[in-house]
Formats: C-alpha cells, structure tokens, sequence
C-alpha cells in the first residue's frame, strides 16, 4: 500500500468490552471491467482478503470483491478478552501483504 | 406542444385497448406468485452470477426472510460509493454465534460483493463498509448462523449514476 492504513481504536479499553475498530487502506480496487484508453482491459487490482486477529486468534475477516469501494473502509467489533496484540492483515491481487500490529491496552 | 400531447393520448389509446390482455397476464401472475405460496418473500432475481452464488450459499436450503440488518440509503446519487451496515442480533457466544455474512448484488457485473466471517470473539455481528451499485437494484445480504439458520434480509437502492466498471 502506498500510504500506511488508519486504524483508529477507542481509548480507555477495560477487558470485557467490545469495541469498534475502524480501518481505512488506501487502494484503487480496480475491478477488472473497465477498459482504457485504447480499448484494452484494465486488468483487476484489487484487495481480495482483509483479516483480524487478536492473539493469534480470527476476530473477523473479509473476503472482498470487486464491488467493494475503492479505499475498503472496514468497521467491526471486538470483544476484548484482555490485553494483547491486534493484528490487521490486507492482501492484494498483486501479492502485497500489509500488516498493521496494534498493541491493546487494557485498564 | 398540442400535437405532441395529442400523439401521447393516441400512444396511451393503443396500450388502453390492450388493457384485457394486460389485466389478465397480470391476474395470471398473481394468481400464480399466490398459488407458488413460498416462492417467494425472498425471492430476488438477478444475472446469471447472481443466481449462482446465492444457491451456493443457500445449498438448497430455504432461508428465514429477514433478520440482517441493513443500513443502507433507499437512493444514492453515484454508485461508487454507498456506505452499508450489516448486522445480525446474536449473543455471539461459542453457543450461538453468527458464522458470515454474505453480500451480494443482483446487478453489478460481479455478484459477490463480500463475505464477512465473524467469531464468538467479535462480540458484535455488525459491519460498516461501503460498496458500488451499478445501477438500481435490490441488495441482498445473506447470514449463516453457527447452528445452520440461515437468514436473508434485501433492500432496494435507487442509484441516479452507477459504480463505472463496478
């Protein structure tokens, strides 16, 4: 990804809750249909697969097609079991993996 | 301007003498979406594609009508960007807890938009994401329950300029 993802996480997280984590990566997702200038198909470009984890362990994920919007906004909930390390995973037609650790504090 | 009303009224003449044939196809349609009886509340049809991955996801199996949630705006003015949310109510404990969430379109060129995959540990079955629509359709969103349910809830957007190339 060009630019880094944002991911923006509550504060003042206390173990039981269950918060929203909203991501945003930079992406043109370009879908496969389209054709160029000269006729000629602009072959797709898009994140196919987004993935949550916290401690090893699936939170959430996502298996993306075409249809979704350039820039893939995603929003989804956790529910903290405690402290520990949430891990954002995007992976694109190209082959390019971006990772994002995001360390959890807990009151 | 007169004239052009005028060729309007005979136009509607035209299809107004046709009114017994159009009654009674319409009657026939109803009579048989009544005789059908279950075919159907949830019945949505789309392309080709469409029609494909919806089966795929139902295995044959009917689903309950209703249940997901969807946010989403009944008319947008561009289809390239049209904020959703989807959610199912679910304790979402290792006993009972939603599995995925399908979405899908009946009218881009490409059925599946996205399939969201939860765990107990999500807490919540709710997702926020924005899709493309290439023209006027009715989306379908699509859940599976941890004990099977599955779960079918659609809701029609008006899009005045479709997602290019969605």
């Amino acid at each position: 990804m060009k630019k880094p993802p944002r991911i923006k996480i509550p504060e003042g997280i206390k173990a039981g809750d269950v918060i929203e984590i909203k991501t945003l990566a930079t992406h043109i997702m370009e879908t496969g249909n389209r054709k160029d200038a000269a006729g000629n198909k602009i072959p797709r470009d898009i994140i196919h697969t987004f993935r949550a984890t916290f401690e090893g362990r699936e939170v959430f994920s996502v298996a993306l097609g075409s249809g979704i919007a350039a820039n893939p906004y995603f929003a989804f909930f956790l529910r903290v079991p405690g402290p520990g390390m949430l891990e954002l995973t995007w992976i694109d037609d190209e082959g390019e993996t971006t990772v994002e650790k995001v360390p959890l504090v807990v009151a | 301007m007169d004239k052009r009303l005028l060729m309007k009224d005979a136009f509607c003449f035209k299809l107004l003498d046709r009114r017994d044939f159009v009654l009674g196809a319409g009657a026939g349609a109803l009579l048989a979406s009544l005789v059908g009886g279950t075919r159907k509340a949830n019945a949505v049809t789309g392309s080709e594609e469409f029609e494909a991955a919806l089966a795929e996801i139902l295995q044959g199996a009917t689903p309950n009508s209703g249940g997901v949630g969807m946010d989403i705006p009944a008319a947008v003015e561009n289809g390239d960007y049209v904020p959703i949310a989807l959610g199912v109510e679910s304790p979402m404990t290792a006993e009972s807890y939603v599995r995925a969430i399908h979405l899908l379109s009946p009218a881009n060129p490409r059925a599946r938009v996205a399939t969201f995959t939860f765990t107990p540990l999500s807490g919540r079955a709710r997702v926020t994401t924005v899709m493309r629509l290439a023209k006027t359709q009715e989306v379908v969103a699509v859940a599976e329950l941890s004990d099977g349910t599955l779960l079918m809830s659609t809701r029609s957007v008006d899009v005045k300029v479709g997602g290019c190339g969605t």
